[in-house]
Formats: structure tokens, C-alpha cells, sequence
């Protein structure tokens, strides 16, 4: 049964891959990257990895589908050219892929409760952690506390990847609107009658629901910030679905009143404070003697209770820190002002052409180069007369 | 000959192919990180399936009167710390990627692959004709110099 499971999963993964890359129309590729992610998510727990399966719906199916669309916003949602089978490509695909599979038949059989995965350490996590550390999930058990160095570690690299999207494209937000009107909101006389559907955001039913739903993610985010130790979540799940809340609330209310509401002066810092709340246990910990992130010095006499408010903490600031990272992420996608170059295109003869005419017509590189070069001719001339001085 | 019971690991490599193809081949920036994050799902994928036991339930403690049942067979939580955290990761530089598109969207006006890159021949080019221009020009003012010189050290 389970192999059957597990064989229509793989089913529509490949075909919903094979989908994926022959799409031309990029708003339908990124809806098929969701459903990807939501297919494997259900694969995860076929595999009985839980956590993995839980991040993997939230995050894949969630998030990253946001970002894709609020990309597509500021570029073109549909691919410039048919492109044909391209054999090169093919070839060095067949052959990795080749490569890999050979491997595999030195792997041990699937599932096999002797493979060298499966050897001193994961036993060892296993048979110990419950006496260690006391939690029931031992992924956080792991996650938190045994490998809690290499935990603040991925949370700093979410951490700078909120900070270079920041860098990348903080800079230039589009105008805050006067409050109470709704931003990006077209008059309904401006357009055709009946030729468009309705936005999003004027749609009663959808931001009724929206409200309804809201405290209800809120409520749930917490629910898996507080129980993962007892079953699937924790800090990056809570986190991330946290953040959902908020994009929720920024795709059908609008990026400029999500904005409003929580400005991203703000997230920067919390999102900071994640970061150091999970930093700050660990030199505690080694202010009271002990090693870096080692718990158990919190409570000397019960060594497993100290284990769990560390754990609290440490996932305290995951959650923090990843969900502010998340809303800001969006937040900066969402309210970039959309760049009004008209999209630049190559015909047959691989000719640069601009497919529209707009008033700000960008400088196509030739321009570009020649007016620098011009700026560097001026230079040069007033260098060549300085120079031209010295003999004379 | 018998094959060792893998075909799972052939059906995440296939994936994982599927991905690097339209990394390799599509020339749409966007396009070319969904395939990349196609490739990353099965690569978290196949750790998931090395750490899979037969017959193994999630790696959370069963319970019987507050202490965990004995003889029970976990699955490796290993290999889900590491994908969890990685999951996380991943969507947070998939997020950097996209803004380098959005990026160069705006730098080149366009977010294909083939322009960006006849784009920036061109400008190589431009630039390089414009040196040489330059060079020719700087030149020829050195020799009208250089003859100006040595017909004045004729009249000398």
C-alpha cells in the first residue's frame, strides 16, 4: 500500500516537473512549483518525516509560490521565446543523471534498517535523547539542542538573506498612499465594465474571509511555535506560517496598508532580535560555566529542565527571527516600484529591439557605452591638453 | 544479477534531472530558479529516502505513562534536521536569486538569458571600438606633434 502511495506521488511529481519546465506562461509555472511542493510535502510523510513533510507544505507550497508571483509583478510573466530541445543540455542531463543512478546500485535497499545512515549517531540520538533532553520529538531534541550550533547557523543565513534582498531591492518603495485609500486600487469607472474581473481586493467575500481566517493562522502559528516539542513544528515552521498570516493579509488587503501596519524599520530590528535572543542563549549558558548552547547549566540540579527552556528560547528566536525575515521578504517584493522600461526583446536576427515605445525609452547599451565614452573623450581631451602643456 | 531494491532513488535522480534541464536550458531567469528549486526539493528528497526505515514510524517518542515505549522503530531524524533547516534556507536564497532578477529586469529590461547576454556583448563591443577610436585618435595627435617637433628642429 504504501509502495503504491509512494509510486502515484512520484507519478505526479514528474509529470507535474515535466508540466513545469514545457510551460511557457510563468504565472501557471509558479502555480505548478505549489503544487509541486504540496505533492512532495505528502511524499514526507509517506516517509514518515513529519517535520520536513510540515516546512515543506508551508514554505514550497506557501511562500515561495508568493514570491514567484510578486517577481513575476516587477518582470514578465510569460517566457520571451519558444525554445527548442536544447540536445547539448540534454546530453549533459542524461549523463549526470546516468552517473547518479549508477551510483545508487551501490546504495543499500530502500528502507534498509542496517544502512550505514543508520549507525552510531542517529542510535545514539535514538536511544539517548529521551534521558538527555526529555523531549518526544527528537528532531527538536536534535534540531535545538545536539546540533543547535549548526541551527544558529542556518537561522544567520536566513537571517543575511533577508538583508541582501533588503540591499537588493529596499531602496526604492513605491509611494505610501494617503491612508484609507486603498493603494494599487484602479476606479472601477477607469476600466471597461464587464471586461476585467473585479481585483482581488475589492472582493467582499475574499477579504470577509481573509478577516475570518487571520487570527486563526495566528493562533495556529503559536500552537506549532509551543508544541514542537511534543509532535511535528517548531520555531521555523511557526515562523514561516506566521508569516503566511501576513501575506494573507498583504495580498488581499495590499502590500502598502501590510506596510502601514507594520513598517519595515521595525521588522528589521525584530528580525535582529531573533537572531540574538538565539546568540544570547548560548553566551549565557556560557557565562554560567558551561559550553556554548549547552542547556544544562541553566538548572544544575535537573539538567532536562534546563534542556527545555533552552530549547524554548533557541526556538523562541528561530520563530522570531524567520518569520520577520519571511514578512519582509514579501513586504520588499510587494511594494518595489515596478520598473517602467519597456521589455527589451531580440527578433530573428537576434537584433535588439524594444518591444514598446514608452516615454523613458532606457539607454540601450550602445548609447550607453558611447555616452560614458564621450564623458571619458571630454577627460581625455582635457588630458591631452594638460599633457600637450609640458613639452611646450 | 540482482538489483538492489532502489528504484526510489531513481525516481528522485530523475526529478532532480528534470530540474537541472531547465536550469540549463530555459533561458528565463525566473524559469531558472523554479527548476533549481525543483532540483533542491529532490535533493532534500533523497536524503529523506536514505534515512526511511522499513517499518519505521516518525521519530517522535511514543509514550506510555509519560516514559517512551520500548522496542519501537524510529526512523532516522537526522537527515530531517538537516532537510528542515535546509528547506528554510533554501527558500530565503531562492528569495535573494529573485531579487537579482527583478534586478537585472530592471537593469537590461529583460530577464532572458540570450539578451542579457547579447546585451552585454554589445556594450563589450561599443566599448572596445570606442578604445580603439581613441587610440587612433591619440595617435595621429602624437604624430602631428612628433613632426611638428622635428620641423621645428629643422628651421633650428
Amino acid at each position: 500500500m504504501e509502495t503504491a502511495i509512494t509510486v502515484v506521488l512520484f507519478v505526479l511529481l514528474l509529470a507535474t516537473a515535466i508540466i513545469l519546465g514545457r510551460q511557457r506562461n510563468l504565472f501557471a509555472a509558479s502555480m505548478l512549483t505549489g503544487i509541486f511542493s504540496l505533492v512532495s510535502a505528502g511524499l514526507f510523510t509517506v516517509m514518515e518525516a513529519v517535520d520536513v513533510a510540515f516546512t515543506e507544505a508551508a514554505v514550497g507550497a506557501g511562500i515561495s509560490t508568493v514570491l514567484m508571483l510578486a517577481t513575476l509583478s516587477l518582470t514578465e510573466d510569460v517566457e520571451a521565446r519558444e525554445k527548442k530541445i536544447s540536445w547539448p543540455a540534454l546530453a549533459v542531463v542524461v549523463l549526470t543523471g546516468g552517473a547518479l543512478i549508477y551510483g545508487t546500485l551501490d546504495m543499500p535497499n530502500f528502507g534498509d534498517p542496517h544502512a550505514v545512515v543508520h549507525g552510531e549517531i542517529a542510535r545514539y540520538y535514538i536511544d539517548r535523547s529521551w534521558d538527555e533532553i526529555g523531549l518526544p520529538n527528537m528532531v527538536t531534541s536534535i534540531l535545538a539542542s545536539y546540533r543547535g550550533s549548526d541551527t544558529f547557523g542556518e537561522l544567520g543565513v536566513v537571517f543575511v538573506a533577508g538583508t541582501s534582498v533588503l540591499l537588493l531591492l529596499g531602496g526604492r518603495r513605491s509611494e505610501l498612499p494617503a491612508s484609507g485609500e486603498s493603494p494599487g486600487h484602479e476606479r472601477p469607472s477607469s476600466r471597461p465594465p464587464g471586461k476585467r474581473h473585479a481585483h482581488v481586493r475589492e472582493m467582499p467575500v475574499v477579504r470577509t474571509v481573509a478577516k475570518v481566517m487571520l487570527p486563526y493562522i495566528v493562533l495556529f502559528a503559536f500552537y506549532v511555535q509551543a508544541h514542537g516539542d511534543f509532535g511535528p513544528g517548531g520555531g521555523f515552521q511557526a515562523g514561516v506560517i506566521l508569516a503566511t498570516a501576513f501575506i494573507l493579509f498583504g495580498l488581499v488587503f495590499g502590500p502598502q496598508e501590510l506596510v502601514r501596519h507594520v513598517p519595515p524599520e521595525r521588522l528589521e530590528r525584530i528580525m535582529a532580535v531573533g537572531l540574538m535572543i538565539y546568540g544570547g542563549v548560548g553566551v549565557v549558558a556560557m557565562l554560567l560555566g558551561g559550553q556554548f548552547l549547552a542547556y544544562g547549566v541553566f538548572t544544575p540540579s535537573h539538567p532536562s529542565h534546563g534542556h527545555h527552556y533552552g530549547i524554548f528560547m533557541v526556538e523562541l528566536g528561530v520563530g522570531i527571527t524567520v518569520s520577520a525575515v519571511m514578512i519582509i521578504i514579501y513586504a520588499t517584493f510587494a511594494t518595489r516600484r515596478p520598473s517602467l522600461a519597456p521589455q527589451v526583446v531580440l527578433d530573428a536576427e537576434d537584433r535588439c529591439e524594444t518591444e514598446v515605445s514608452a516615454d523613458d525609452v532606457p539607454l540601450v547599451p550602445e548609447e550607453r557605452a558611447l555616452r560614458s565614452g564621450a564623458d571619458l573623450l571630454a577627460e581625455g581631451a582635457a588630458g591631452t591638453d594638460a599633457a600637450s602643456e609640458v613639452p611646450s | 544479477m540482482t538489483l538492489p531494491n532502489v528504484w526510489n532513488y531513481w525516481a528522485v535522480v530523475v526529478l532532480m534531472m528534470v530540474g537541472l534541464y531547465i536550469v540549463i536550458a530555459k533561458p528565463n531567469y525566473v524559469k531558472k530558479l523554479m527548476g533549481l528549486s525543483l532540483f533542491q526539493v529532490s535533493v532534500i528528497m533523497l536524503y529523506v529516502s536514505m534515512g526511511r526505515v522499513t517499518g519505521g514510524t516518525a521519530p517522535i517518542y511514543i509514550l506510555d505513562d509519560g516514559a517512551p515505549r520500548p522496542f519501537v522503530l524510529y526512523t532516522n531524524p537526522v537527515p530531517h534536521v538537516l532537510m528542515l533547516t535546509a528547506i528554510v534556507v533554501g527558500i530565503a536564497t531562492t528569495a535573494v536569486g529573485l531579487a537579482l532578477v527583478v534586478r537585472i529586469r530592471e537593469a537590461y529590461g529583460s530577464s532572458e538569458e540570450d539578451v542579457v547576454a547579447e546585451l552585454d556583448r554589445r556594450e563589450v563591443e561599443a566599448a572596445n571600438a570606442l578604445a580603439a577610436q581613441r587610440a587612433a585618435e591619440s595617435d595621429a595627435s602624437s604624430a602631428t606633434a612628433a613632426h611638428a617637433g622635428a620641423s621645428h628642429e629643422e628651421h633650428a
